[in-house]
């Protein structure tokens, strides 16, 4: 469009101020808006309008949990520093035709407004980088304002990477981009960092310029077009006047609340972040922090989490070994998302408290498991009877299997009582085999211990 | 009835004297007639009369919209208007056609105003002449009056006929002709650093430029975002009174319009005007001004005075800096607003295909033309980073010194300042363009840009008429959003001063039915 004056969109200023607050930030009551020029078939402008002079938040933190070791078992909290946070437009999106030599432009996302989170350069390595992106993502989820998914563009990772010996100054930095996962970002990281150590070790120097990911390469390649500095003929944007802010404090009197933005009153608003989330997880149910990551990080996990806690007696431990280990093991073997689980939180729910009701072992709800991950809309209790996996209740007739069984074996009873731990496990196998595995062998070898004494 | 006023055509309209497509053929008619002037791009015959038709129906329901239902407007051709041609006199854009009408434009659609057609202009409104365009240049009606035509200087190597006609001022010289030369009852300019004053002066016509802030942008092609305003252009006070009625107003799609509320209203008739105090700013008598306008200039504050006016001479310091400013913060916003022309999606696109780089450089080239050109090279060059501090930074202080001048001026208790419009009355086109367009913009802006700069509302007011029979206007500024009050000054000098209608000859025997009385009737409307 021609003539067009450009308006501040509101919605964009909070998401803005949301996701400033959320990442510790400073408000600036009072920030200004940019033009950027430079000359770019996605750029239908010929400029773009950001915030280059005064961003709307800057100096802010965010706090984010690496894994330890080579086990990953241990997890360190970390923090980065961000430098600012500032609105500007999306340009268009370049499609590049190599075969037939020429560039599609698709402008349907051009104009629309974007946030950029600037860093400071604390990381280093791909895992942090990873770590913080994934940190960020659920920050960005848990606001509202981006669904942040890489894959579908609706969060953008540019890199920058440089090297240094210690006590040194930073080095001279290469901007990558084109990370379109968090997987990629961690290995063009690591990627690049190696070959600037290389290139640097065999005595070369590092340009200053921008390369691009290649995933089937996997490697960081120069990008061509973006050569040589650019000078952008920054000019204050005309038609958008200084973007002001207010809190409770400096509100003037009587304004209407749809006219402004309160700080304060986003600030209340604020749903519950990753952060806290986590924090009230270990603190409520005694899981590890790793845990609490595990349940966040994985889409959906915490809240499948949730309801088998609401529908089942079974202790807090219990639910959590079962969601963290089995549930999402099989997942991943299966490479399925939370939400394409065939086992629902009920039917969890209710295996567990079979499990909980000593109704049936821990070795038989394994298999009631496997069974409802067929996905045939049977209730764990179905299973139990279908399979006869229903523990032996009878105490009595579980103790005389036990002493016919020993009866039966007199020279493995005999290695037991002489110490040999194998003995006692080939009993209780045994028991077991007898009772078609519907005794609790923890049950089994207290009877025999017992007997045996 | 073409010569008549906004509000008796109305009157008339309401009740059935003419209908509006009456009206309308009147005025497609003498647009033909006068097709010479070239004051017209595009003429939007079809649109006019179908919208005729529908104000018709209104009329005869009784619906009328308000009072500029029917009535024949036209419009610059740097207002976007949708589903009609929008080129800015330029190559660049021959042939786009928007998807939108701006703001102003759907505002008087929307009050049943009929779209006569896009006027002619310099090149994306780059100019004080008119002379400048794709289409060519614009010629001042006056050019053909009796009034010139007996009283002229006889020359003394004489053209070749019809060489010598003079120019319409500019750049909204297309405006200011299509409404001087009866074709249409208002017209729509822009004014960035006088350009809806200067042609009014030209043309004899009444030329008003809005506080910033007070008339949305939305859809008026860029030029300096800071500076632009829309501009009207009429016959008298009362026609642009009832045209900013209309247009007036917070508008949502542009950010820089202000908040509150603007009502229509009708300029009253100021019979006492000795509580006005009238400032004569002294940096303005310099002496490239003409001494028929220094003397009308001088006349005209007499005339306050001896009405009981107080009349004071006042001083605008930083006067003779706001030229170089202007043109500093004026060619860095152009440099700008002229990237989006880059071929690809609308307008002209050369034929260069090797790169995107040689494609919009030779495009550029093709659809600018050498003003442009000019400007976005210095406005790229004032926004270098190495000159940014010393060029644009510093203009913008400079600017914010001279808004200052004018807020001083003011709160010292004068309400309105009074200085000549232009150097001269309208030169012929010839002699216009012996100096480039930047030497002249240079010349003929002193009196308007500053203006600009400081955001005010100003209207330049037909004088008299120079001793070669060509109008002389002379301007008034007023403070900030003191746009009524300004205009009621403005009619109380229009009533003063009784300037006459422009006679076209040649033209009076086939319209002498158009044309009814001889002098303005600014006495005999009804309020």
């Amino acid at each position: 469009m021609k003539a067009q004056t450009e308006v501040l969109n509101r919605r964009c200023v909070e998401a803005a101020v949301m996701t400033g607050l959320a990442l510790n930030c400073h408000i600036n009551k009072k920030s200004l808006f940019d033009r950027k020029h430079y000359f770019y078939s996605d750029l239908p402008a010929g400029y773009q309008i950001t915030q280059q002079r005064l961003p709307i938040a800057a100096n802010g933190s965010l706090t984010y949990g690496v894994f330890m070791g080579n086990k990953q078992s241990r997890m360190a909290t970390k923090t980065v520093r961000i430098r600012q946070i500032q609105l500007e437009q999306d340009s268009g999106k370049s499609l590049h035709d190599d075969l037939r030599s020429q560039t599609l432009i698709d402008l349907n996302r051009a104009g629309v407004g974007l946030l950029e989170v600037v860093l400071e350069p604390d990381l280093c390595c791909g895992e942090e980088a990873a770590a913080v992106i994934k940190e960020l993502q659920l920050i960005l989820q848990a606001l509202g304002t981006s669904q942040a998914n890489m894959a579908e563009g609706q969060l953008r990772v540019d890199a920058n990477i440089s090297v240094h010996h210690p006590g040194e100054p930073l080095g001279v930095r290469t901007e990558v981009k084109n990370l379109n996962s968090i997987r990629f970002l961690a290995k063009a990281i690591d990627h690049e960092i190696q070959r600037q150590i290389n290139e640097l070790e065999s005595g070369g120097e590092i340009l200053n310029e921008t390369r691009s990911f290649d995933c089937k390469l996997g490697c960081t390649v120069p990008m061509r077009d973006k050569e040589g500095k650019q000078d952008y003929r920054f000019m204050p944007e005309p038609n958008l006047p200084p973007l002001v802010l207010y809190d409770s404090a400096s509100l003037p009197a009587g304004t209407e609340s749809q006219q402004v933005i309160n700080i304060d009153q986003i600030r209340d608003a604020l749903p519950e972040l990753p952060s806290a989330t986590r924090e009230r997880l270990v603190r409520r149910y005694g899981m590890l922090p790793e845990h609490s990551f595990t349940l966040l990080n994985e889409v959906g996990l915490l809240q499948f989490f949730q309801n088998v806690m609401k529908e089942t007696r079974a202790e807090p431990k219990k639910v959590t070994s079962w969601v963290l280990n089995t549930l999402l093991g099989y997942l991943k073997h299966h490479n399925l998302a939370v939400s394409e689980s065939p086992v629902t939180s009920s039917a969890l729910a209710e295996l567990l408290d079979l499990l909980d009701s000593k109704a049936i072992s821990s070795a038989a709800a394994k298999q009631v498991f496997e069974e409802l991950w067929k996905g045939e809309a049977k209730s764990a209790a179905q299973v139990v009877s279908e399979k006869q996996l229903e523990l032996m209740q009878d105490r009595e007739a579980l103790e005389q299997l036990c002493q016919s069984t020993m009866e039966g074996h007199p020279q493995v009873v005999t290695d037991m009582k002489s110490g040999n731990p194998r003995a006692i496990n080939k009993l209780i196998g045994l028991v077991r085999k007898a009772t078609l595995n519907r005794a609790d062998p923890a049950e089994i070898k207290d009877i025999l211990e017992r007997l045996s004494s | 009835m073409l010569g008549r006023t906004l509000r008796e055509v109305s009157v008339a309209l309401k009740q059935g004297q003419i209908t509006p497509t009456e009206l309308c053929r009147k005025c497609l008619s003498l647009i033909q007639k006068t097709k010479f002037l070239n004051a017209y791009i595009t003429v939007s015959e079809e649109v006019a009369l179908k919208q005729a038709e529908e104000s018709e129906k209104r009329y005869k329901q009784g619906q009328s919209l308000g009072i500029l239902d029917g009535i024949p407007v036209a419009v610059k051709d740097n207002f976007s208007t949708s589903g009609i041609q929008t080129t800015c006199a330029s190559n660049m854009l021959k042939g786009y056609i928007p998807p939108f009408n701006a703001t102003v434009v759907q505002k008087l659609l929307d009050q049943g105003a009929l779209l006569m057609g896009k006027t002619n202009l310099d090149e994306f409104a780059m100019g004080s002449g008119s002379t400048d365009g794709a289409f060519g240049p614009v010629k001042n009606p006056w050019s053909y009056s009796k009034q010139y035509q007996e009283q002229r200087r006889p020359q003394s190597n004489r053209k070749r006929e019809g060489t010598d006609w003079l120019i319409a001022g500019g750049s909204s010289g297309g405006s200011a002709a299509a409404v001087s030369a009866f074709t249409c009852f208002a017209a729509l300019g822009s004014d960035t650093g006088g350009s809806t004053r200067n042609p009014a002066a030209h043309c004899g016509l009444v030329g008003f430029k809005p506080s910033y802030g007070l008339v949305s942008r939305h859809g008026l092609i860029p030029l300096v975002n800071s500076m632009d305003v829309p501009g009207i252009l009429t016959r008298c006070v009362d026609d642009t009174a009832i045209v900013l009625g209309v247009l007036a107003g917070h508008d949502p799609k542009d950010s820089t319009t202000v908040q509150d509320p603007v009502k229509p209203f009708t300029v009253p008739s100021l019979s006492d005007v000795s509580k006005l105090c009238i400032g004569i700013p002294k940096e303005y008598l310099v002496p490239e001004l003409s001494s028929e306008v220094r003397s009308l200039w001088s006349k005209a504050a007499d005339l306050f005075e001896s009405a009981g006016a107080k009349v004071i001479e006042v001083s605008l310091p930083h006067t003779s800096y706001s030229i170089v400013c202007y043109h500093v913060l004026c060619t860095a916003e152009v440099a700008s607003n002229m990237a989006r022309f880059d071929g690809l999606e609308y307008g002209h696109r050369c034929d260069v295909n090797m790169s995107t780089e040689a494609m919009y450089a030779a495009t550029r080239r093709e659809g600018f033309n050498d003003v442009v050109r000019g400007r976005i090279l210095s406005g790229n060059f004032f926004l270098l980073k190495e000159n940014y501090e010393n060029y644009f930074i510093k203009a913008q202080k400079v600017r914010r010194l001279i808004a200052n001048d004018f807020v001083n001026v003011f709160n010292s208790g004068v309400d309105i300042l009074l200085t000549p419009t232009t150097l001269s009355e309208a030169v012929p086109f010839l002699e216009f363009i012996k100096e480039d367009n930047r030497t002249r913009s240079a010349q003929d802006d002193i009196f308007t840009q500053a203006v600009n700069m400081a955001g005010l509302p100003a209207v330049s007011m037909p004088a008299a008429l120079s001793t070669q029979g060509l109008p002389i206007g002379l301007q008034f500024i007023g403070h900030a959003f003191c746009d009524q009050k300004l205009l009621t000054v403005a009619k109380w000098f229009e009533k003063q001063v009784q300037f006459p209608v422009l006679q076209l000859q040649g033209l009076m025997d086939d319209c002498s039915s158009v044309f009814e009385n001889e002098t303005l009737p600014s006495v005999s409307v009804k309020q």
